[in-house]
């Protein structure tokens, strides 16, 4: 995992809608505040004391069902939406401080968002709307579709440039959507549920694409869903939300092994383990003959069964260095896979 | 007396077995029986006292005198801002004169040297087809050029082409004012809170009320016909306009602001483009209601097509006034389909061709230009080409007056007996009646009605209109309207309705109904005053014919919907119980339609009182008459006086009707 600097922090953010919300927040201690509160001043939590970081490099991970807040707080993070209080971090700069100059500066340069319903201009063609970042900030028009053209040919739109969004179907539209909020090279980047209205076969495909891209780009992610699987799928790290409210944070393992209450259960339950738990957790100590096979310490159990044939009574874990860094015993796989 | 929200009380029934709701109704009417009937004593609830009379006309008149002759903002005056705003329209309205219609002169009156000739009517048609083609190919394109052809091949060329000059003026005028007043509505809540009321009474004051200070302020003549044309036509696009805008989904404004636009790049290259598909149902109502305006901006000096029907309809002369009419018409047809078209297109654009060359970029505006100099130069050669040759010209006009004449020869008696008894037996014990009514009363009944119905601020506006009418000594006029309004919208009503019913529930017939009433729809309001003068002569019951057949579409539409929304598993129940088909229509289906088909007579109410106002035309005495009468005399203040009357009448029975639509719905618990 990465230890550097956070690149965007967010203490005790809370958002609530319906007039007087403010005022309200400031009366009392925020951490005493309970729904009922909220219900009785005719209030809505759409996002209540949240706290998180998101690291540099790294895949942050929202999920929580509909109406949960996500998209509220994705909203406060880039100050789309202005929470009620709180502090939110960017590279140590204070948003919620910046003024409407600044904040077009930082979005212009330093942000980029990918939207559940795309979201891309219809009287602009696939070209234009991946240059329309570009243009707005009053980058000449050859520069543009230079950048333009390199960033559909990374979603692999090439040769559609000229067509009209409403010529697409949903999986290209959102293509040209990522492709679009990659066009200024941002170095955090928002996604908000971008392959929920896909069908789940394209949601697959998009999935495996954005792992494929995050593998060439290392950006900084914070990607919403309501798609536990989703979440498991990209995470470094999950954060859970219900009502407004962070259940849990942690990475896809911590919470399939540790869910911090019944709520969060509810979702591991059906998880497969060994598609969640990583090499590196239940490696032992290489004892005797080196192994003849190895996998990454990053690599799922379910990973490396395959490596287990009948010779095999155990597989090696590297590090990306190719150090052996321990082993691991059939029992132990069989006993991973024996949880379910 | 029960809360007037509190529907379960009012559905038990009270101690005589009445449905309670009704015993307050029942007090109340017998009250102002007593009144009407044993009042006689009081003088002043029948004929409000003249010495109490609200000089609201004379105000007016000397607030528009104060306004022309000494207003003033600081750096220029009321009159400067009004010849500056004549000045903006008068440029580019000579300009699309002089290229259709009259060619570009030299010098003055009779004196002046064409040293340019207008485009020919060849050019015109062509240019016009080759657009049609371009929106919507090959059918569109025919469609028009038959429709131009026709102005040719009636000799309407001339007037049809001033006619367009000062519709190619307005309407973009009407678009972009009204989109800018739409854009302002959308982003600042109190500028949409100023501007709703002002909308409202727009759309509800008879056209001619406003015309009277235009021409006051203006002059008699096409810039103010142009000025008039635009107000008219622009509250549909500012309508429009907000909620096309706020229908663009939030994603796209959350777009708009992540990517760092500014407040103008989020308003003309974010929310604009996003919302053109909506935007460009508001062009199409404003071309449309520009065209509807032509003969009515006539009486202040359009000149034109509108002149021509408008002169005709003067003289009697059904068969130029038809064929003037049906210029428009065509007119219409025209260019509702091409601004329909281009609609459409611009949906689905096919992308920017990158080859250089000036006509592979542009072909059809190369096309066009050569055409149009083509057929420039040819028509030096070819009269022919140049002015439709007035020999080939065909005329209808006299057929027409034949018709007449065949039917009035051989059916005078018999229409005329008809007339004679509806008048007789309807319109005039009717009329009498309301004349006979105590204002004072009627404004009472109307309070409560409004009390009953939505609750004390209704009643106080109800109540309060009421007054103002009587207040302003326009009662006995406004009985006169309320009167012919009443029974036109009766009549429009039990035929309407049955026809509705019918269309209703057979898919062929209601698609044969919809191209009848769209095709009325789009007809402006002055054609059909001309059958129903040539078979009727003037009076009330004309105008009664022809409020009837201009305020049945919204009858029928309402009702068709309405009968068609009614959950279709409500229906399967009915069915499944063993009903009839009578049963189901009578028990199940009119009354679950019946919100929307309150909806479809308010509609009704108020399509019938801005035709009426027309009306005005063939002699009827009421408030139109009063607004017409200003007209001719360019009296701002009574014109505006009577037409405030009108546009009072309209929302007393709007905000009625709504409410009680409201009530009903929530009874038959469909909200
Ligand atoms: N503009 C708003 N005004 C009032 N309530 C809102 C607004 N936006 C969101 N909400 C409420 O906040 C809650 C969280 O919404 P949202 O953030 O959209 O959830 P999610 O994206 O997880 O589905 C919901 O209950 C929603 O109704
Ligand atoms: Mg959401």
């Amino acid at each position: 995992m990465n230890d550097s600097q956070p690149k965007l922090v967010c203490r005790n953010v809370w958002k609530l809608f319906g007039s007087g919300a403010r005022d309200f927040l400031r009366a009392r201690e925020p951490a005493s505040v309970t729904g009922d509160d909220l219900v009785k001043a005719g209030l809505v939590g759409a996002v209540r004391n949240v706290n998180l970081e998101v690291r540099d490099g790294e895949i942050f991970v929202i999920m929580g069902l509909s109406g949960s807040g996500k998209s509220t707080l994705v909203r406060c993070l880039s100050r789309l939406v202005e929470p009620t209080s709180g502090e939110i971090l960017f590279n140590g700069e204070n948003l919620l401080a910046a003024d409407e100059a600044r904040m077009i500066e930082i979005r212009r340069h330093q942000m980029g968002m990918v939207f559940q319903q795309f979201a891309l201009l219809p009287h602009l063609t696939v070209l234009a709307n991946v240059a329309f970042p570009l243009e707005v900030q009053g980058v000449k028009r050859q520069k543009r579709e230079q950048l333009a053209r390199r960033m559909v040919e990374l979603v692999g739109l090439s040769g559609k440039e000229g067509v009209f969004p409403r010529e697409l179907s949903g999986g290209q539209q959102q293509r040209v959507g990522i492709a679009r909020s990659l066009a200024v090279e941002p170095e955090l980047w928002f996604l908000d549920e971008p392959f929920s209205a896909l069908d789940p076969l394209i949601r697959r495909e998009m999935q495996d694409e954005f792992i494929r891209l995050q593998s060439v780009l290392n950006k900084t992610i914070v990607f919403i869903t309501h798609d536990f699987d989703e979440a498991i799928r990209l995470a470094d790290r999950i954060a859970i939300m219900k009502d407004g409210a962070v259940v849990q944070i942690g990475t896809p393992e911590d919470i399939v092994l540790a869910p911090a209450t019944d709520y969060v259960a509810e979702f591991t339950r059906n998880v497969p383990k060994a598609k969640v738990i990583k090499a590196q957790s239940i490696m032992k100590p290489v004892q005797g003959a080196q192994p003849k096979t190895s996998v990454p310490a990053r690599a799922t159990v379910s990973e490396a069964v395959a490596l287990f044939d009948g010779s095999n009574e155990c597989v090696g874990v590297i590090d990306e260095a190719g150090n052996m860094l321990g082993q691991l015993l059939r029992t132990d796989v069989v006993d991973v896979l024996m949880r379910g | 007396m029960t809360a007037p929200a509190n529907s379960s009380v009012e559905a038990a029934a009270g101690p005589i077995g009445l449905p309670r709701g009704l015993i307050p109704w029942i007090v109340a009417a017998g009250a102002f029986i007593v009144l009407w009937r044993f009042g006689g004593a009081y003088d002043w609830a029948f004929e409000y006292p003249s010495a109490a009379i609200i000089p609201a006309g004379r105000w007016i008149g000397d607030f528009m005198k104060w306004l022309v002759n000494e207003a003033h903002f600081g750096l220029f005056s009321f009159k400067d801002l009004t010849r500056f705003i004549a000045a903006l329209i008068d440029l580019p309205y000579r300009c699309a004169l002089s290229l259709l219609a009259t060619g570009f002169l030299k010098g003055q009156g009779s004196g002046a040297v064409q040293i340019l000739p207008p485009l020919s009517w060849v050019a015109v048609t062509a240019t016009i087809g080759l657009i049609g083609f371009h929106a919507g190919g090959r059918r569109l394109a025919t469609l028009v050029v038959l429709c131009f052809g026709f102005l040719a091949a009636f000799g309407q060329w001339q007037s049809a082409m001033a006619t367009l000059a000062s519709i190619l003026v307005a309407v973009p005028i009407g678009v972009i004012g009204g989109l800018l007043l739409g854009i302002a509505a959308y982003r600042w809540h109190w500028f949409e809170r100023a501007l709703t009321p002002v909308l409202d009474l727009m759309q509800t004051i008879p056209v001619f009320a406003y015309l009277v200070p235009i021409l006051f302020l203006f002059g008699f003549g096409p810039t103010a016909a142009v000025v008039a044309t635009v107000i008219y036509a622009m509250p549909p696009m500012t309508r429009i306009a907000t909620l096309a805008l706020r229908a663009v989904p939030s994603d796209t404004l959350d777009l708009g602001r992540m990517i760092g636009c500014t407040r103008r790049q989020m308003t003309w290259r974010v929310l604009v483009p996003s919302a053109k598909d909506s935007l460009m149902v508001g062009v199409n109502q404003v071309i449309m209601l520009s065209l509807n305006m032509v003969i009515i901006a006539s009486m202040i000096g359009a000149g034109g097509l509108g002149f021509d029907v408008l002169a005709a309809l003067r003289r009697l002369d059904i068969g130029a006034g038809l064929e003037a009419g049906l210029a428009i018409v065509a007119l219409a047809i025209a260019l509702d389909r091409l601004s329909q078209a281009s609609a459409a297109r611009a949906g689905t654009m096919t992308p920017p061709a990158v080859s250089t060359s000036l006509p592979a970029r542009h072909p059809y505006i190369v096309a066009a230009l050569v055409m149009i100099v083509l057929a420039g130069v040819a028509g030096l050669a070819m009269p022919a080409l140049q002015t439709y040759p007035p020999a080939l010209q065909l005329s209808t006009g006299s057929f027409w007056s034949n018709v007449v004449g065949w039917i009035n020869v051989n059916y005078f008696d018999t229409l005329e007996a008809a007339k004679n008894a509806v008048l007789l037996n309807i319109l005039v014990p009717l009329k009498r009646l309301l004349l006979g009514l105590p204002w004072a009363g009627v404004t009472a009944l109307l309070a409560f009605a409004g009390y009953r119905l939505g609750g004390l601020r209704l009643a106080m506006l109800t109540g309060a209109l009421a007054f103002l009418i009587a207040a302003t000594g326009q009662w006995e006029k406004a009985m006169i309207t309320v009167y012919l309004c009443g029974i036109s919208v009766v009549l429009a009503c039990l035929i309407g309705v049955p026809i509705g019913i019918a269309a209703a529930q057979r898919d062929r017939l209601w698609n044969w109904v919809q191209v009848i009433i769209d095709t009325l729809q789009t007809l402006p309001s002055f054609v059909y005053l001309m059958p129903a003068v040539m078979l009727f002569r003037v009076g009330d019951f004309t105008a009664m014919i022809a409020v009837v057949a201009y305020a049945i579409s919204p009858a029928i539409r309402y009702t068709v919907h309405g009968l068609r929304k009614v959950d279709p598993r409500l229906i399967e129940a009915g069915t499944a119980m063993g009903c009839t088909q009578w049963q189901l229509l009578t028990r199940i289906k009119i009354k679950l339609a019946l919100p929307e088909i309150m909806l479809g007579l308010n509609q009704t109410i108020m399509f019938a009182l801005s035709m009426l106002v027309i009306t005005a035309l063939v002699g009827t005495r009421d408030l139109g008459q009063e607004v017409y009468i200003a007209l001719t005399k360019a009296d701002t203040g009574r014109g505006l006086v009577a037409g405030l009357a009108v546009a009072f009448i309209a929302i007393i029975a709007d905000r009625l009707i709504s409410a009680g639509a409201a009530r009903t719905k929530a009874r038959l618990g469909l909200e």
